[in-house]
C-alpha cells in the first residue's frame, strides 16, 4: 500500500522537476505564443512560418547568438495564452516574446510580460490601449495599430463617394477598433452588425444585409470567419448589388486560397503587398514560396519582420540583452530593412508608415491574387499616440 | 452503507502531507523552480473547486454539470470588487462566496425539482445562461473577460508575491477541507448521505429532503466561488472561459477519477489530473491522447476512482 | 420584410433539420441503452473529416459524402463493439468520464492526422450560387446549397421517422426505449439492436457533419458546441422519443435563428443602438436555454416522454 502510494507520487511529481532547464546567457530565447488551432489558426501559422523563414535565413541565430524559439498554441483562449506566457517568462526565462494574433489575448497576456520586464514584439495584435494611455516601454508593434488598415479603407470608401455602408465585425476589441477606425475617415451613413468571434454560419446576418440594401459593405472578419463570410455572401447572390471592402486581414492569401475567383473585384488596404518592389521583399516572397509552396500573406510578412527586428537589436547591443535600457534604444532605432520598405517607430512604439490600396484580380500567371493600386496614406501614424506618456 | 470514515493511517498521513505543502515553496525556490509555486497554487485552487463539487456530487448525490458557473461567478465577483475599489481579499473573497452561493441558491431551487439526467441537463442549461450573460456584459469586458489590475491584498499584505498567494490558497483549502470533513461526520452530512442512498425512505421519515439538498448545493457553490476568486487572483483575469461547460466537465472528471464520495476524492482528482497534464505536456504535443487513454483505463479498471485504490470502502 | 422573415425561417428550418440528424442518434442511444454519450459530437466531427478527406481524394463532394458516411458507420461499429458495450451496464458518471475521454482522444487524433488548421470543404460547383424563386411578384434569392441541405434533411428525417414509427425494427426500438427488460423477455436480440442503433446514429452524425462542412469549417472542436445543442433538443423533446427529437430540433433551430436575426432589430426599436447590438446576440444565445429550463419546469420529462 505505502509502496504503491510512494511510487505513484514519485511518478507524478518527478517529470516536471526534471524537465526544467537553466538559463544560458550565451543564447537568445524567444517565446512564441500564437493561435495555431481553431478558426484563427491560419493567421498564427502564417506568422510562425514567416518568423521561422527569417530564422532559417539568419542561420538559427539572433544577433550572432544561437537562438531557441519555443512555440505554444493559445487555442484562441486568453487563459491558455496566459498560462503559456507564464511558463515562458518564469520557467524558460525568455528574452523576447511574440506571436499573439488577437488583441483580446494580447491584453490578457500583456501585464505579466511587462511586469517581467520582457520585450514583446507584436507581429500582429495592435490594441488601441497599448498605443495610448497604457503604452509600455516593453511593448513594440512591428505591424500596425488595429485602427490603421480600417482608417485606410474608410478613406477609400469616402473618396469613392459611397453613402450608405454596412459594417460587419466580431464583437471583440479588434472589431470595435475596426469600426472606430473606419468611421474616423468615412463620414456617411453606417449600420453595424456585430457577430460572435469565431462564428462561421452567417445566414442570419446575410438576410439582414439583404434587407438593409447598403451600397457598400465593409467587413472585418479575420481567418476562417472571413473565408466563410465571403463564400456565403457570394452564394446568397449579394455580390451583384453590393461592393465589398475589407482591411487586408480579410482579403489576403489565406482567404483568397480558400475562396478563389468569387473574391475578384474586392478592394482592401494593407501596409504591405507581395508585389511590392524592393529587394528585401522580392527575396522574402521568393523564398517563402520555395519553402511553403504558397504566397505569403501580410501576417507572414509581419512574423518575418519581427524576427529581423529582434536580430538587429541583439546585434546592436552586442548580445547584452540584460541591459534593458540599451535594448529598448536598439529596438526603437529600428536598424533592420523591412519587407514593406522604410518605416519608423513613433513615441508609442507603433509604426509610422504608408498604407496602400489593393484590388483582387488575376495576375500575369492567371492566379487570383492582390495587386497594389496606389497609396492611401503616406507616413500615417495612429490616433492614440498623443495619449501615450512613455516612461 | 458507504459513509465516509477516517482510516487509522489517515491522520498522520494528512499531517505529513500538510507539512510537505507548507515547505513546498521554500523547497521549489531553493531548486530554482519558483515557476512551480504558481502551478502548485493552481492545483490547490482546483482541489478546492473539485472538493466543493464533491460535496454536491459525492455526498449529496446530485450530478451537476454546471459547477463552473459558480467558479466563474466567484472570479467575476472578485474582479468586480476590485473594479469598485475594494482591494482587500478579506472582504472580496466572502463577497465572491456570497455571490456564488446566491447564484447556487437560485439555480438549485429550480433544478432540484428534477431528477437524474434531467438534473444534469438543467444545471448545464443554467451554466450556459450564465456563460452567455457574462459574454454579453460589456461593462465586465464581454468576451475578453475582466482583467484584475494586479493581485489583491490579504489583510493588508499584497499577494503579488507568488508565495503569499500560495499560502492564502493553502489556508483557504485547508479551512474548507476541515469544514467538509466535519460536515461529513456531522448530522447534516450523515443525513445528506442517507438521502443519497435512499431518498424515499428519508422523505418518509420526515426529513426535509429538498432543503438538505439545497443547502449542500449552495455550500458547494459558495466554495466554488471562493476557488474562483483565488483563481482570478492567480491568473489576473476573470474570463467567461471559466464558465464554459467543458470546465464543468473537467471538474466532474476530477471528482470521478479521484473517487466520488471520498472526502479527499476531489483533491486526489485535481492533483492527478493537473500533474498528468503538466508532465505530459513536456513529453508530447499530443498529450491529450495519453490523458484520454488513461481516463478510459480508469473507467474500465478503477471504476471507484483513484482514492479507492488506496483503501476499501467502508460499509 | 416578408423576404427577410421567409429567408430566416428557411435558415431556421435548415439548422433544425441538421440538429435533428444529430439528435436522432443521441436520443435513441440515450433512451434505449440509458447511456450518456458525450462523444456523440466527436462522431459528428470525425464524420465531417472523413467526408472532407474523401471529397478531396475523389475530387467530388457526393462521392466524399457517401464514403465519409460509410467510414463513420464502420468507426461506430468498432466503438460499439469495443467500448460502448461495456458502458451500458455502468452508471451515468462512468459513462460521462469514458465519453469525455473519447472527446479528448478524438480531438487529438484528428489534430495529429489532419493538422490543427480547419479543412475547407467546398459545395459542388453547380450549387455554389443562389436560386431565384418568384415571391409575390418579387424575386427571392436563396443559396442553392442550403436548399439541398433542407431537401436532404426532410428526406432522411422523413425516412427515419417512418422507419422508427412504422416498421417492425422501429417497433423493437421503441419497445426497447420504453421497457428494455420486457423487450428482451419477448425474445428480441437486444444486443444486436443496440449495435445497429449505435452504428446508424454514427452514420447520421457523419451525414450532418458532411452536409454542414461547406457552410461551417471542418475543424477540431466543432463537435462540442453542437453537442450541447443536440442535448438541449433531446431534453426538450423527451429522451428516447424520435418525434420529440424532431419537434425539439425544429423548435431549437427556429428559435435560435430567428432570435439571432430578429432580436437585435426588435431591441433597436426599444433601446439605444449600442446596447441593442450587444444585448441582442447574448439574449439570442440564452433563448434556447431559457426555453429548455421553462419546458423542464412545466414538463420535467420533456414534451414527448418515451416512458409514458
Amino acid at each position: 500500500m505505502t509502496l504503491r502510494l510512494t511510487a505513484l507520487a514519485a511518478a507524478l511529481l518527478l517529470p516536471p522537476l526534471l524537465t526544467g532547464s537553466a538559463h544560458a546567457a550565451d543564447k537568445i530565447k524567444v517565446g512564441f505564443v500564437s493561435t495555431l488551432s481553431g478558426p484563427g489558426a491560419g493567421l498564427g501559422v502564417d506568422i510562425r512560418d514567416g518568423f521561422n523563414l527569417a530564422m532559417k535565413q539568419l542561420g538559427g541565430k539572433l544577433g550572432n547568438l544561437p537562438a531557441e524559439v519555443i512555440i505554444a498554441d493559445d487555442q484562441q483562449n486568453p487563459d491558455v495564452a496566459k498560462q503559456a506566457a507564464d511558463k515562458f517568462l518564469k520557467k524558460d526565462k525568455v528574452d523576447f516574446m511574440t506571436g499573439i494574433v488577437f488583441s483580446n489575448i494580447m491584453l490578457a497576456v500583456g501585464p505579466t510580460v511587462f511586469e517581467n520586464k520582457t520585450f514583446y514584439i507584436s507581429a500582429n495584435a495592435g490594441p488601441s490601449q497599448y498605443a495610448g494611455e497604457q503604452c509600455n516601454p516593453y511593448f513594440f508593434n512591428v505591424a500596425w495599430q488595429n485602427d490603421n488598415l480600417h482608417e485606410a479603407v474608410g478613406k477609400v470608401v469616402q473618396d469613392k463617394g459611397f453613402k450608405d455602408v454596412l459594417i460587419v465585425t466580431p464583437n471583440y476589441p479588434g472589431g470595435k477598433d475596426a469600426v472606430s477606425g473606419f468611421k474616423r475617415f468615412y463620414k456617411g451613413k453606417t449600420e453595424e452588425i456585430y457577430t460572435k468571434l469565431g462564428q462561421l454560419d452567417y445566414a442570419a446576418e446575410l438576410a439582414q444585409i439583404r434587407a438593409a440594401k447598403p451600397d457598400a459593405l465593409f467587413f472585418f472578419l479575420p481567418g476562417g470567419m472571413g473565408i466563410n463570410f465571403v463564400k456565403q455572401f457570394v452564394s446568397a447572390g449579394l455580390s451583384r448589388d453590393t461592393q465589398l471592402f475589407a482591411p487586408g486581414f480579410s482579403a489576403d492569401e489565406d482567404v483568397i486560397k480558400a475562396v478563389g475567383a468569387p473574391m475578384m473585384g474586392m478592394f482592401n488596404s494593407s501596409h504591405w503587398a507581395h508585389d511590392m518592389d524592393n529587394a528585401e521583399n522580392k527575396r522574402f516572397v521568393a523564398e517563402f514560396q520555395k519553402e511553403y509552396s504558397r504566397l505569403p500573406s501580410l501576417y507572414a510578412s509581419q512574423g518575418y519582420d519581427a524576427a529581423l527586428m529582434m536580430d538587429a537589436a541583439v546585434r546592436d547591443v552586442k548580445g547584452k540583452v540584460e541591459d534593458k535600457a540599451a535594448l529598448q534604444k536598439a529596438l526603437e532605432a529600428k536598424r533592420f530593412k523591412s519587407v514593406r520598405g522604410d518605416f519608423k517607430f513613433n513615441s508609442n512604439h507603433y509604426p509610422v508608415q504608408n498604407y496602400y490600396l489593393r484590388a483582387i484580380g488575376k495576375d500575369a500567371q492567371g492566379r487570383v491574387t492582390n495587386k497594389t493600386m496606389g497609396t492611401i496614406f503616406t507616413n500615417h501614424a495612429d490616433a492614440y499616440v498623443s495619449q501615450c506618456k512613455m516612461k | 452503507m458507504a459513509f465516509y470514515q477516517a482510516a487509522s493511517w489517515q491522520k498522520p498521513a494528512l499531517i505529513t502531507f500538510g507539512i510537505a505543502l507548507l515547505a513546498m515553496p521554500a523547497v521549489l525556490t531553493s531548486f530554482d523552480q519558483a515557476f512551480y509555486i504558481g502551478f502548485a497554487t493552481r492545483v490547490l485552487i482546483f482541489a478546492l473547486a473539485a472538493s466543493s463539487l464533491n460535496l454536491v456530487l459525492g455526498f449529496g448525490g446530485m450530478v451537476s454539470l454546471g459547477h463552473a458557473a459558480f467558479l466563474g461567478a466567484g472570479a467575476y465577483a472578485a474582479a468586480i470588487c476590485q473594479q469598485a475599489g475594494i482591494n482587500e481579499a478579506l472582504i472580496a473573497f466572502p463577497a465572491a462566496m456570497a455571490a456564488a452561493g446566491l447564484l447556487a441558491l437560485l439555480v438549485g431551487a429550480i433544478s432540484l425539482r428534477t431528477r437524474g439526467v434531467y438534473f444534469i441537463m438543467i444545471t448545464l442549461a443554467f451554466a450556459q445562461m450564465a456563460y452567455y450573460l457574462f459574454v454579453s456584459a460589456r461593462a465586465w469586458g464581454g468576451d475578453d473577460g475582466l482583467p484584475l489590475n494586479g493581485r489583491m491584498q490579504f489583510a493588508g499584505i499584497p499577494m503579488s508575491d507568488d508565495q503569499t498567494l500560495y499560502f492564502v490558497a493553502f489556508s483557504a483549502f485547508t479551512a474548507a477541507m476541515l469544514l467538509f470533513g466535519r460536515l461529513a461526520d456531522a448530522r447534516f452530512g450523515r443525513t445528506l448521505q442517507a438521502i443519497r442512498e435512499n431518498e424515499t425512505r428519508m422523505a418518509a421519515l420526515g426529513y426535509p429532503v429538498f432543503r438538505y439538498r439545497l443547502l449542500a448545493f449552495v455550500l458547494g457553490g459558495a466554495f466554488a466561488g471562493l476557488a474562483g476568486a483565488l483563481l482570478a487572483n492567480l491568473t489576473g483575469l476573470a474570463s467567461p472561459n471559466l464558465l464554459q461547460w467543458t470546465q464543468s466537465g473537467t471538474l466532474l472528471v476530477m471528482v470521478i477519477i479521484g473517487g466520488v464520495g471520498y472526502l479527499y476524492g476531489g483533491v486526489v482528482g485535481a492533483v492527478v489530473l493537473l500533474l498528468l497534464e503538466e508532465s505530459l505536456v513536456g513529453v508530447t504535443e499530443h498529450w491529450h491522447i495519453i490523458l484520454g487513454l488513461l481516463l478510459l483505463a480508469i473507467v474500465l479498471f478503477a471504476p471507484k476512482g483513484v482514492a479507492a485504490l488506496f483503501r476499501k470502502r467502508h460499509g | 420584410m416578408t423576404q427577410l422573415i421567409l429567408e430566416q425561417a428557411l435558415n431556421g428550418l435548415q439548422f433544425g433539420l441538421m440538429l435533428f440528424l444529430l439528435a436522432a442518434g443521441l436520443t435513441l442511444v440515450f433512451g434505449i441503452m440509458d447511456c450518456i454519450n458525450l462523444a456523440h459530437g466527436s462522431l459528428y466531427m470525425v464524420g465531417a473529416y472523413f467526408v472532407a478527406a474523401a471529397a478531396q481524394a475523389a475530387d467530388s463532394f457526393w462521392i466524399g459524402l457517401g464514403a465519409g458516411v460509410a467510414g463513420a458507420a464502420v468507426l461506430g461499429l468498432l466503438l460499439e463493439l469495443s467500448l460502448f458495450r461495456q458502458l451500458y451496464q455502468r452508471d451515468h458518471l462512468s459513462q460521462v468520464l469514458a465519453t469525455f475521454a473519447l472527446i479528448l482522444i478524438a480531438n487529438e487524433a484528428v489534430r495529429m492526422i489532419w493538422g490543427p488548421a480547419p479543412l475547407m470543404l467546398n459545395p459542388p460547383e453547380a450549387l455554389s450560387g443562389p436560386v431565384e424563386l418568384p415571391l409575390f411578384g418579387d424575386t427571392f434569392f436563396y443559396p442553392a446549397y442550403r436548399l439541398v441541405i433542407i431537401a436532404f434533411g426532410l428526406g432522411v428525417g422523413g425516412l427515419l421517422y417512418l422507419l422508427v414509427a412504422r416498421s417492425r425494427v422501429g417497433m423493437w426500438v421503441r419497445a426497447g426505449a420504453a421497457n428494455r427488460e420486457m423487450t428482451e423477455a419477448l425474445g428480441i436480440n437486444v444486443r444486436a439492436l443496440f449495435t445497429a442503433v449505435f452504428v446508424f446514429g454514427a452514420a447520421l452524425c457523419a451525414l450532418a457533419g458532411g452536409l454542414l462542412g461547406p457552410l461551417l469549417a471542418v475543424q477540431v472542436g466543432m463537435g462540442e458546441s453542437i453537442l450541447i445543442l443536440a442535448f438541449v433538443v433531446i431534453i426538450i423533446g423527451g429522451i428516447g422519443s424520435i418525434r420529440g427529437a424532431l419537434v425539439g430540433a425544429l423548435i431549437v433551430g427556429t428559435v435560435d435563428t430567428l432570435g439571432r436575426a430578429l432580436l437585435p432589430t426588435l431591441l433597436r426599436a426599444a433601446l439605444p443602438a449600442d446596447a441593442a447590438s450587444t444585448l441582442g446576440p447574448a439574449l439570442a444565445s440564452i433563448l434556447i436555454y431559457l426555453l429548455m429550463a421553462a419546458i423542464l419546469f412545466f414538463k420535467p420529462q420533456g414534451l414527448f416522454p418515451a416512458r409514458a
